[in-house]
């Protein structure tokens, strides 16, 4: 291609009408130099004559900007095009009959009237959205447990396996991995603390409460949270966009079903055995860290967590998980379900998904802390 | 200007894995024309137009887009080319986290140094021109229907005016009122812009209104390119059934 010629336009307004004669070329790529310039242009309101004769080369935005300028001049069609130009004038006019500005969405507006609906609009949102999330919770819980009843051959064994295995037999190694460290740590911290008192051999209990009791369950929560949340968001959300839910229902498949309640199955069976893996590679960290640091042998770490740690401590650990999974599972899935058609809103609830679980893992605990203190357990 | 070859595909191999969709395959678009591509389902229409525009590697032969070859050309040089042709995919591909005007606008901003105020402008007039309503032009794309989407995809395509335009299937999924809408749009605009079109399709009608010549695809390579009448005479049952069948007859009949 050669090279563009710089557009270029000159006024000459001694005539009747002024004259605007056009040179070099007026193509897309030219025409930011001389934008600017065109609008600034002062013109009489009785139309120009353009004219062509020195035109270059003339693509449909040089004619969107040519026309402009001639309605600029002149609303009522004074303005006409002259000179030899292979297409400048067909092209003028049939760009012409296409250059009315587009509507407009409304933009959100800033005032304090517009921040009260928002706060308005919120709130309303956030308490619709409590009631739903507690419909979901019964329609699950209903669907569930018909399912399980009245119509087990319904049931989506394959289905509940196969998750079984991604979200909590594959989940195994990492969280694993994780309390393990965490169990180091907290027995590191624990053993510089307690030396000062001469008293280290009480970081078997610390390490045998907290994760018996706490960690070894919540950061399978959290592991949980962002790893399969995501994953069942990013799922049912990627099929809602491509209609495969609405394909489901002209099946007389019912998405709760066939993608909800399999999910929320095997979260609750498979919950308490990732927090179990999790407890065990917790007190591991904590017994390596003892023996060699501390002197603690390991059958001296066990024999001791036997006899010093309550068996009530891993029943109340343990006892959070499938309550853990349940609510992470039916998080995913709803926000899942409330996809819309675009990539954004996938993004939205994915993370929204991810954030709520891990909201819903802390608060769930702290209820749970509550709950047992008053027990007194 | 006719005549000079735009596009020279020569002994293009395409595969993928042990899989081979092109072998041998030579073809010529020449400027200014309106090319039909058309073969079964599965024959590779959509991997050719991926192979001519970069997106699939070729594993033997050449392209030429402007004379220029893809693969030897460095990044700035390969930009400036990219800036002279627009591509319409099948479902559209419009980003769906913009509205339609700004999906438009898209191609303005990274290729051209225009304002915001005359991207908006130009964005809007290339709406219309692509017989939009003017009230699309702030809707996202989930909310347009089929046929909406592939016109505001047309705009996108045709954003920065190209001299080349890819189509593919522009009228798969649309009435057939709307789909003869959508022939004329691509006509009027290749008359009034001197575009030439790469088209691929399965629709007969398509063919038969708008395109100069139609290449047959079938057996990896092109199997014959010419105009209907002489595809017509073609001794090739695939072909004989396309135009011979219920369907091509029909659109036959109608012209």
């Amino acid at each position: 291609m050669n090279e563009a010629v710089d557009p270029d336009f000159a006024l000459d307004d001694r005539g009747e009408r002024p004259v605007l004669s056009v040179t070099g070329d007026w193509v897309v790529a030219t025409l930011a130099t001389i934008d600017q310039r065109l609008r600034d242009l002062k013109l009489a309101q009785n139309g120009v004559i353009l004219d062509v004769s020195g035109l270059g080369r003339v693509d449909t935005a040089g004619a969107f900007v040519l026309d402009r300028t001639l309605r600029q001049a002149s609303d009522a069609g004074l303005s006409v095009v002259q000179g030899e130009h292979d297409i400048a004038r067909s092209l003028i006019e049939q760009i012409g009959a296409v250059s009315d500005p587009c509507d407009d969405a409304r933009r959100p507006g800033h005032s304090a009237i517009d921040l009260l609906e928002r706060l308005g609009k919120g709130t309303i949102g956030a308490a619709n959205e409590l009631i739903a999330t507690l419909s979901f919770l019964g329609q699950t819980v209903l669907t569930m447990l018909r399912l399980l009843f009245v119509q087990p051959a319904k049931m989506r064994w394959t289905s509940i396996v196969a998750v079984m295995e991604e979200a909590g037999l594959d989940a195994i190694p990492i969280v694993a991995f994780l309390t393990f460290f965490v169990g180091m740590v907290v027995a590191f911290i624990g053993a510089t603390t307690l030396q000062a008192f001469d008293l280290e051999i009480y970081t078997v209990e610390l390490i045998g409460y907290s994760m018996l009791r706490e960690f070894g369950v919540i950061l399978t929560g959290i592991v949980l949270a962002g790893r399969t949340n995501s994953s069942f968001t990013a799922q049912i959300g990627t099929m809602k966009m491509r209609q495969e839910l609405d394909a489901m229902k002209t099946l007389g498949l019912s998405p709760m079903e066939v993608l909800v309640v399999p999910r929320v199955l095997a979260m609750l069976l498979m919950t308490p055995m990732l927090a179990f893996a999790a407890t065990l590679a917790g007190m591991a960290g904590g017994m390596m860290v003892g023996w060699l640091t501390l002197d603690i042998s390991p059958a001296m770490f066990l024999d001791r967590i036997r006899n010093a740690v309550p068996m009530d401590q891993f029943w109340i650990g343990m006892s959070k998980a499938p309550v853990f999974g349940f609510v992470l599972a039916l998080i995913g899935c709803r926000q899942g379900l409330l996809v819309g058609g675009s990539v954004q809103s996938l993004g939205s609830r994915t993370t929204s998904s991810v954030v709520q679980a891990i909201f819903a893992v802390i608060v769930i605990d702290a209820l749970f802390a509550i709950f047992y203190m008053e027990l007194g357990i | 200007m006719t005549g000079e070859p735009i596009i020279r595909v020569r002994n293009l191999k395409t595969a993928y894995g042990t899989h081979v969709v092109h072998e041998q395959l030579d073809l010529d678009v020449r400027r200014g024309e309106i090319l039909g591509i058309i073969g079964p389902s599965g024959c590779g229409k959509s991997v050719l137009l991926r192979a001519i525009t970069g997106l699939k590697e070729l594993s033997a032969g050449s392209v030429e887009v402007f004379g220029e070859e893809l693969d030897r050309l460095d990044p700035e040089e390969r930009r400036e080319l990219e800036r002279r042709w627009g591509v319409m995919f099948q479902d559209g591909a419009l980003f769906s986290n913009l509205t339609v005007r700004e999906n438009v606008m898209v191609p303005m901003k990274e290729h051209t140094d225009i304002g915001p105020q005359l991207a908006r402008e130009l964005a809007d007039m290339k709406i219309r021109l692509s017989r939009l309503e003017g009230l699309a032009a702030a809707k996202y794309p989930s909310d347009l229907s089929g046929g909406m989407r592939k016109r505001a995809a047309l705009a996108r395509a045709l954003a920065l005016d190209p001299e080349l335009l890819f189509l593919d299937e522009p009228t798969a999924g649309l009435d057939p009122i709307t789909a003869a809408a959508f022939d004329e749009l691509v006509k009027d605009l290749q008359r009034a812009l001197g575009l030439t079109v790469f088209l691929v399709t399965h629709d007969v009608d398509t063919l038969h209104a708008i395109c100069d010549r139609i290449a047959v695809l079938g057996d990896k390579k092109v199997l014959a390119v010419g105009t209907i009448d002489e595809l017509r005479t073609l001794d090739d049952p695939w072909v004989q059934e396309y135009f011979g069948g219920p369907r091509g007859r029909a659109a036959a009949s109608g012209y």
